[in-house]
């Protein structure tokens, strides 16, 4: 890799550009129908998650097949919080991020002995496994299939010192509510997260911690020869990008105050594998872009059904205009998994460093060979 | 490597720069506020041509079928609503304000999503109906879990959730919503109406073994059905298990009843989920079976036309409850079964029945009420007596928003005359003896202005 042209000022350029992106999103993302704050909210939650993953996948070389797990403990902690304190989301969140990180370097811990394919395995086992806990056997924590919601039974103890309102208090920020600002309120809350966690994560891959996390994935062996001992760095990066997955799952439940136990289930976990593999494996930007794409199918092409797709053909001479109909329909309303598999398969074949391996070639042809590869 | 040379002015720079974008999105803050802002209610369509309402089904998973068919019934009901059609149920419902031009004069429109029978897909498809859709009002089910979190979504959204196909005590229970209605019966009154009967065709005294799907539904209908039998016939409960919400395979849970000591199966199961242990059931033999001097039996408390299809051969005389039938001789059932065939080329199932009322009841609502604001709207749903859509007369009772009304008790049918004609009809359980207090299933309902 050409890492010569990686300087603290394009670092600076990319976060600066990263920022802009994303707190323009309810602008730019106006023509694409996306600029509502449930799917803003999603495209933020969900890049942190995978840049969190990415830490891990990206850096060390250890494909976690049970990520979700932690977005389902956060979750679920950040829940209670409310439940049993306040609906304010800072105290909710933090004990959601300690309680992740604290299961991350339990799960860590054990499954971090074995490398490849048999620490996949050993992660999408216990992640399945906590899901079936919190399916069924955790029920009275948990809320099984329903899923972990508010009452207004809760004892919340701190709110009700202050007021006694009728209803399910909103969850806030000191006061401001989630939902404020026709909820972009809450896509800004997420996004200052989704920025931070971006910043956080430049730091980590350009420091010497983020070397050593290269060089394990490069070559662990030869590193235990040096005489390092490679493990305490592994597990560093396992609970932080656990802790990463439980601060999207805090922020799932601060927009919506909702625990359910899907969030924890293996196509959860895949999901978060194909965001990153989509994106780019590795680049910092890539995994966000991945996250982006696969939430944009799932909400957007979801929802377009045949009378739609008539609609927009209806320009054309009926018989063309009612063929390509039926013939686009399959691919979008439930169909948006045959699309998204097609997509994804094109990338892994065609542009196995995934999108932005696809942006580093155009940028290759419009600009010439000296802007090659800068690792973004 | 970070070149420290470059880093002075560096962090004071990164500060600055969210705080400049911070200021470059200020603008975009106002843009979104003024088209929404100024309102009364959420997605107020008085200044629109149309109103939309949000339908989300479930188009993937266990209980696909079921919302398919819902959609359909959706579909068809927003056609009626609209003046096309023959109008379907608008010719027998009373007390009836629809005018057959819209709901208050505007035209509907729908937006369709998929719940993949998921809380959390059902959540964010509900959200995007009303953030982005800007729905007045959502219906949709199948699956408790799913319209209880919906429900929640509701209150909280302030939009009006009609429940479709949800059978759990917990729906109008504990979980109840002032935004939250349901017209579709539940298992209380499954177990009020079937426990008479199975006394009558099965006596007392029998030793139950439960199949239960592992979800808000199934432990309510296991729950209901154990008192109900319990009280009426004496009949105890071996065993209870929990099944896993499409698990497709039972035969690992079905083995252990053959030696349990049970003559009686019950299936708290429903849709592909009941098609699959109902036929394992069967294919294992266990209705040949004699335990106790006992023939032994399989109920299915929650039955349903699609099920039965489904089922096949399974289900020839098998009991259980439904909430209406196409085969019901009424006007109002006829009505609807007459242009839901015209429309599709078979029959309604009940969830098709549920949705279409519903759409119905709320569009009349809103007509009664004079208004889109869902504070006047569910002061007019509740305790609003009506009839002429299928079951009797009926009451969407105030104080837990469920409907009730006469609940079926059906059987498998020995010797179908069609395809379709998969049900016989053996019991109309009168509404009063399906109705209980408010208070059984203690819940709050919660604000009317969110």
């Amino acid at each position: 890799m050409a890492k010569s042209t990686i300087t603290p000022r394009s670092d600076l350029i990319l976060f600066l550009g990263f920022t802009a992106v994303v707190l323009l999103m309810p602008l730019w993302l106006q023509p694409f129908g996306a600029a509502y704050p449930d799917l803003m909210q999603k495209f933020a939650i969900f890049g942190l998650f995978a840049i969190g993953f990415n830490i891990l996948f990206g850096q060390t070389g250890y494909l976690s097949f049970g990520h979700a797990a932690f977005i389902g403990v956060g979750s679920y902690a950040t829940v209670w919080v409310f439940k049993l304190m306040t609906m304010n989301v800072i105290p909710a969140m933090i004990f959601g991020v300690l309680v992740s990180g604290v299961f991350a370097l339990v799960i860590g811990f054990v499954c971090l002995r074995r490398t490849g394919i048999y620490f996949s395995i050993l992660t999408l086992a216990l992640a399945q496994m906590s899901y079936n806990l919190a399916y069924s056997v955790l029920t009275p924590i948990t809320n099984g299939e329903t899923g972990l919601q508010l009452t207004t039974k809760d004892p919340r103890f701190l709110d009700t010192a202050m007021e006694a309102g009728s209803g399910i208090p909103p969850t806030n920020v000191f006061g401001i509510e989630m939902s404020a600002w026709d909820g972009l309120f809450g896509f800004y809350f997420c996004a200052v997260f989704l920025i931070l966690g971006f910043y956080i994560s430049i730091r980590i891959t350009r420091s010497s911690f983020g070397s050593m996390l290269r060089g394990i994935k490069t070559n662990q062996t030869r590193m235990m020869y040096t005489g390092l001992n490679t493990k305490p760095y592994k597990l560093a990066a396992f609970v932080i990008s656990g802790m990463y997955a439980g601060l999207a799952g805090s922020l799932m439940a601060a927009v919506d105050p909702l625990a359910g136990a899907e969030r924890m289930q293996w196509t959860a976990s895949g999901e978060v594998v194909l965001m990153t593999i989509l994106g780019g494996i590795g680049t910092l930007v890539g995994p966000v872009i991945g996250a982006a794409v696969i939430k944009y199918a799932e909400n957007i092409f979801s929802a377009i059904d045949k009378s739609v797709l008539v609609e927009l053909f209806s320009f054309m001479p009926d018989v063309i205009g009612s063929g390509l109909a039926a013939v686009t329909s399959l691919f979008v309303g439930k169909g948006w998994h045959l699309t998204l598999g097609i997509l994804f398969m094109l990338v892994v074949i065609y542009l196995p460093g995934g999108i932005m391996e696809g942006i580093e070639r155009i940028k290759r042809r419009l600009f010439g060979k000296d802007h090659a590869s800068n690792d973004a | 490597m970070t070149n420290q040379k470059n880093g002075i002015s560096r962090r004071s720079f990164l500060k600055g720069s969210v705080a400049a974008g911070a200021a470059l999105s200020a603008p975009a803050l106002w843009v979104q506020g003024a088209y929404a802002g100024g309102h009364g209610f959420r997605n107020d369509p008085t200044n629109k041509a149309t109103v939309t309402l949000g339908f989300n089904v479930p188009q993937t998973g266990a209980y696909a079928d079921e919302g398919a068919d819902e959609l359909r019934a959706f579909k068809l009901a927003v056609k009626h609503l609209n003046g096309e059609g023959d109008g379907g149920m608008m010719q027998t419902m009373k007390p009836m304000n629809l005018k057959g031009n819209g709901i208050l004069g505007k035209k509907v429109d729908f937006v369709t999503g998929d719940t993949q029978t998921k809380s959390d897909a059902a959540r964010a498809s509900a959200k995007r109906m009303i953030e982005k859709d800007g729905v007045i009002m959502f219906s949709g089910g199948s699956s408790s879990g799913v319209a209880i979190a919906v429900q929640a979504l509701a209150q909280e959204m302030g939009t009006i959730f009609m429940a479709g196909l949800t059978h759990s005590n917990d729906t109008t229970g504990k979980d109840r919503r002032r935004y939250g209605f349901r017209h579709f019966f539940n298992a209380h009154m499954s177990g009020a109406a079937l426990a008479p009967v199975l006394q009558a065709e099965y006596g007392d005294e029998r030793q139950v073994y439960h199949l239960t799907a592992d979800y808000t539904w199934g432990w309510s209908q296991e729950e209901s059905i154990q008192k109900a039998t319990a009280a009426q016939a004496n009949w105890k409960t071996v065993n209870a298990v929990r099944t896993p919400l499409g698990a497709g395979d039972f035969s690992q849970y079905i083995t252990p009843v053959l030696n349990s000591g049970a003559d009686t199966l019950v299936l708290n199961h429903y849709g592909k989920d009941m098609v699959n242990s109902l036929t394992q059931a069967v294919q294992f033999g266990l209705l040949d079976k004699q335990v106790n001097g006992k023939d032994f039996q399989v109920v299915v408390p929650l039955f349903s036309r699609l099920m039965a299809q489904g089922a096949g051969e399974s289900i020839k005389g098998i009991i259980g409850s439904t909430g209406w039938n196409w085969s019901l001789q009424d006007a109002g059932s006829q009505a609807f079964t007459k242009s839901f065939g015209q429309e599709y080329g078979f029959p309604p199932s009940q969830a098709a029945h549920t949705c279409y009322c519903q759409t119905l009841l709320y569009a009349d609502a809103v007509e009664r009420a004079g208004t889109f604001d869902p504070v006047q709207v569910i002061k007019a749903l509740e305790d609003h007596e009506f009839e002429g859509m299928g079951n009797g007369p009926s009451l969407y009772r105030g104080a837990d928003h469920q409907v009730f009304k006469n609940v079926l008790v059906v059987r498998g049918n020995q010797n179908p005359s069609s395809q379709f004609d998969l049900l016989s009809v053996v019991d109309i359980v009168d509404r009063e003896q399906v109705t209980y207090s408010p208070d059984l299933y203690a819940g709050d309902l919660g604000p009317y202005k969110v």
